[in-house]
């Protein structure tokens, strides 16, 4: 199935969750948030939510700014 | 007056904002800055102990985080939601940067528009209602319009952040009036956020009451940002100074400070 993370399509096998998700697009171990479909996922949550067809993932983190 | 010129000569004329105290009435912003270690450098500069970072997109070939430079330097992080438009799009930004940064504190950001990043008030007190009723301790970037600076604390913001001029345009405070009118009223802190190009100007900003003064051009676009983050860190101490000391009135004429009395004329 097709999701969109951080505004790119992605193939991934249907099950996958937010935290592998996560995984593969940072390394950073703190810092990171994501939001599935504009709604925060709890870090707590990662593992054991998973994503559907269609879902767009955002991963954030702090960069230099204001 | 008297008491708080001594404390503040002392070094101990703390910024209070919703029960914190900082020892630095400069607030810093991290972007513009041509490397992390010209950052860090200028970040030390400074003497701020509160800082902005923006929330974006995890870059997989980025190398070093801001983050790293904010924990060993001991700053205080402050993220912002610069880049949105909507009260949705800025509400979602400070929810994501609790959670990624573990803390409450948001520099709430809604613009109108690309070309002037001129905050867009409707939207901007929508989402400061909205984050203060979620629990957040609300910085919003605002207008120098001493109304809707009412209204921002009227629905509970910490502080009240107007603006001296446009973002990175360095042109300093274009209407001191309004700011001294926004200072009168306001029962939160005063913090002057954006606009400032150089030392004078931050210096004005506290002369005209501000209780802080937040910049990040100035400093990380100078040619030497640690050299003009110290020159800002001295503007920001002699204006706040100044106005405790409490400044002479400005008169249409002269009038000596020597004495006239006992002055020889020759015949």
């Amino acid at each position: 199935m097709q999701v969109i993370v951080n505004g790119t399509p992605r193939e991934v096998p249907a099950g996958t969750t937010v935290a592998a998700l996560v995984s593969a697009v940072t390394t950073a171990a703190a810092g990171v948030a994501a939001a599935l479909n504009d709604e925060v996922v709890p870090r707590a949550l990662w593992t054991e939510t998973a994503v559907r067809e269609a879902d767009r993932l955002e991963v954030l983190t702090a960069v230099q700014g204001g | 007056m008297t008491r708080n010129t001594t404390t503040a000569e002392q070094g101990s004329d703390e910024l209070v904002i919703a029960g914190e105290t900082f020892g630095s009435r400069l607030i810093m912003g991290t972007g513009g800055a041509p490397s992390m270690h010209v950052l860090e450098e200028a970040l030390a500069a400074s003497g701020t102990e509160l800082t902005t970072v923006a929330m974006r997109r995890v870059d997989p070939a980025a190398r070093g985080s801001v983050l790293d430079v904010l924990r060993r330097r001991e700053i205080r992080v402050l993220p912002n939601t610069a880049g949105c438009f909507t009260a949705g799009e800025a509400v979602l930004t400070a929810k994501l940067a609790r959670e990624a940064l573990g803390t409450n504190w948001v520099k709430l950001e809604v613009i109108a528009d690309e070309r002037t990043l001129l905050p867009d008030p409707v939207e901007l007190i929508d989402a400061a209602e909205q984050l203060v009723d979620a629990g957040f301790v609300v910085l919003p970037y605002t207008n120098d319009d001493p109304v809707l600076a009412r209204r921002l604390e009227q629905v509970g913001c910490a502080a009240v952040m107007p603006l001296g001029s446009p973002i990175g345009s360095g042109l300093g405070v274009r209407n001191p009036h309004n700011i001294e009118l926004i200072v009168e009223s306001a029962g939160v802190p005063v913090i002057l956020d954006a606009g400032i190009g150089t030392a004078s100007d931050a210096a004005l900003a506290m002369e005209l009451g501000c209780d802080a003064v937040l910049l990040a051009t100035a400093v990380t676009r100078a040619q030497s940002p640690a050299t003009m983050a110290a020159a800002m860190r001295h503007g920001v101490q002699a204006g706040r100074l100044a106005r405790l000391a409490g400044r002479i009135p400005v008169r249409r004429h002269a009038q000596a400070s020597s004495p006239w009395a006992g002055l020889s004329r020759p015949v």
